[in-house]
């Protein structure tokens, strides 16, 4: 289970730079929001999939990382320092105030595309949060540091279904090698900077993106490989602007759907 | 209960028991556990699979009603909280096949019989959960109606099932806990917070009545059911401890129980109460409750459609198999 957000208060100069805030508050945003928002799919799938050990499987990974979803945005809120909290970021911005990456916020479709667009993503997580364990922030490598457990084990696994399903039946082979294709234009916005992941680097806060591209390609190229999967002859970052705020259609129903309660009846408490 | 009017063998008067079935009795009676491996009468047997299945079946389709409300919980935390709930219920299902497997049945036959219709799951299920306040009132109610039975059932005969019983007893009274949390909090929130409590209570109170299944102290079935360990008590004794213990808490929280023949016996020492109505009990049982359509069809649905997810790993498992083989023979 995942920890519920327990931030210690220790002293971060890092994050008391007003300079750098409001690239730090966007960048938290970025962190959480890919939680938050890839846990909303994979929800999803409770008591929907294909087996009783993947209902497990998903709503524990899902439970992990709205754990993580909890510690970035309450961070992020308190950066910020205008008195929002962790929910209200979650449940009372809008769609152009997010800031994931539209890989995760695609529908989930069959388990194919489930599996491959979390093995895509968990393989940019892994490689992220190792950085940032060795953040500049020592707030943030705490973070990091308790999510990183948890995301380990998701890419083991994630990796270890991309295998079986890619190499076992025509089927599996061909739906696989269908989610690839379809997730691959979406997986390249993970580590295309802005400005926004530049003066994070600059800080010391979080790793350069690019830097994450090498060992992101090796675990990829090793898995998929290892799938008998094919890699898409297609650019992988022609799809852009998650990070932005600038989405795609299905993020608003994603919102419709989670903001509902607390949008229906504003200021009651759950 | 998760498993609800279970068909028991019927009973055997003393001198139609077997020797075998008489030294079994009398292994049941000095509180001995039974193990898989053992002799056990096929009565026996086959009523605890109808049983462990039943409960089984019961924790999947389970997820639905309260997965209903996962993607639209209101704080992060419920979200969590919500998810780690369903995932023990996925999980209890999972303990609960396991320890059916033990008598000679597989998980898979089971399936079989929960989308054929042939097994049946708690009639709870078929109710909707329209407002989040049915989160509170599943995790109060129906969680609370389950650990009435599930609590004693950890004494039940059966050793795999006595020891699921004692690890699910343990998570359910944390989702109880969580369910009245809930309500709390709505109950004493906002007048629509209050009346979306209200609403909640007086929608699940009967259904949750009804889970301990109509009157059985007559019960042929029942009493061989008692005799074996398998069924700890009557319904009616636990509807009547249920409605004892919910009805303070119902009055803590400041709601209304929704029974106008609700009224304490001094003399008997117990809450008198009305009886739901049985006819749409049946009703419910036989498939027509207002969710047995969509609940059936979404079990079916994620079955069918994982097919390929299945047979895509037994086809990998094969292959690796095989590739072992061939190494190993490589390598002599």
């Amino acid at each position: 289970m995942a920890a519920i957000a327990e931030i210690t208060a220790a002293p971060d100069p890092v994050l008391a730079d007003d300079g750098l805030k409001p690239a730090l508050f966007d960048w938290l945003c970025r962190m959480g929001d890919n939680c938050l928002i890839l846990g909303h799919r994979l929800s999803e799938w409770c008591g929907h999939g294909p087996a009783l050990e993947e209902d497990i499987a998903l709503a524990n990974t899902a439970l992990d990382l709205i754990g993580h979803t909890q510690m970035w945005l309450a961070l992020a809120a308190e950066v910020e320092g205008k008195g929002r909290s962790a929910d209200d970021l979650a449940f009372l911005r809008d769609a152009m105030k997010f800031r994931n990456a539209k890989l995760v916020e695609l529908p989930s479709g069959d388990m194919a595309v489930t599996l491959m667009r979390e093995f895509l993503f968990d393989a940019w997580h892994f490689e992220m949060l190792t950085g940032l364990t060795e953040s500049a922030s020592p707030r943030v490598a705490e973070i990091a540091a308790k999510a990183l457990k948890e995301v380990s084990y998701h890419l083991e696994r994630s990796s270890d279904l991309v295998v079986r399903l890619g190499d076992g039946s025509d089927e599996s082979h061909r739906r696989m090698q269908d989610a690839l294709n379809r997730l691959w234009p979406y997986a390249g916005e993970l580590f295309t900077a802005d400005k926004v992941d530049e003066a994070a680097a600059a800080a010391g806060i979080a790793p350069e993106l690019a830097a994450l591209r090498a060992a992101w390609d090796k675990t990829v190229g090793e898995v998929l490989g290892e799938a008998t999967l094919t890699l898409p002859e297609i650019r992988f970052d022609v799809h852009q602007g998650g990070k932005q705020g600038r989405h795609t259609e299905h993020l608003g129903y994603i919102l419709a759907e989670m903001q509902f309660l607390q949008r229906a009846y504003p200021g009651a408490e759950w | 209960m998760y498993a609800q009017m279970v068909k028991s063998e019927g009973m055997k008067s003393s001198e139609e028991m077997s020797p075998e079935d008489r030294a079994f009795q009398d292994r049941i009676d000095r509180g001995e556990k039974i193990e898989p491996k053992e002799w056990m009468p096929e009565g026996y047997r086959k009523t605890l699979i109808r049983q462990i299945g039943q409960h089984a079946h019961s924790e999947i389709v389970g997820q639905l009603p309260e997965g209903n409300w996962i993607t639209r919980a209101p704080t992060l935390e419920r979200k969590a909280i919500l998810l780690a709930k369903v995932q023990d219920e996925a999980g209890h299902g999972l303990y609960l096949y396991s320890a059916a497997e033990t008598l000679g049945v597989s998980r898979d036959e089971l399936l079989e019989k929960l989308h054929s219709g042939a097994m049946k799951y708690s009639s709870i299920f078929n109710y909707p959960t329209l407002t989040w306040a049915d989160m509170g009132a599943v995790g109060w109610l129906v969680d609370g109606a389950a650990i009435m039975n599930q609590v004693p059932l950890q004494r039940t005969s059966y050793g795999p099932y006595s020891r699921a019983m004692i690890r699910i007893c343990k998570e359910e009274s944390f989702h109880q806990r969580q369910g009245y949390a809930i309500m709390m909090k709505m109950a004493q929130g906002t007048p629509e917070q209050h009346e979306m409590a209200q609403d909640a209570l007086n929608r699940f109170w009967f259904p949750a009545l009804m889970m301990f299944g109509p009157s059985d102290k007559d019960s042929v079935h029942s009493a061989q059911s008692m005799a074996w360990k398998i069924k700890m008590n009557t319904n009616d004794e636990l509807r009547q401890k249920f409605v004892d213990e919910t009805v303070p808490q119902a009055e803590y929280l400041g709601l209304t129980v929704p029974d106008e023949m609700l009224k304490w016996n001094d003399e008997r020492g117990h809450y008198d109460f009305a009886e739901p109505d049985w006819q749409e009990f049946f009703e419910v049982i036989k498939g027509n409750g207002p969710c047995n359509q969509e609940r059936l069809e979404a079990r079916r649905r994620a079955w069918d459609e994982g097919a390929w997810f299945r047979d895509g790993l037994t086809a990998y498992a094969g292959k690796a198999a095989a590739r072992r083989a061939g190494a190993s023979v490589a390598a002599e």
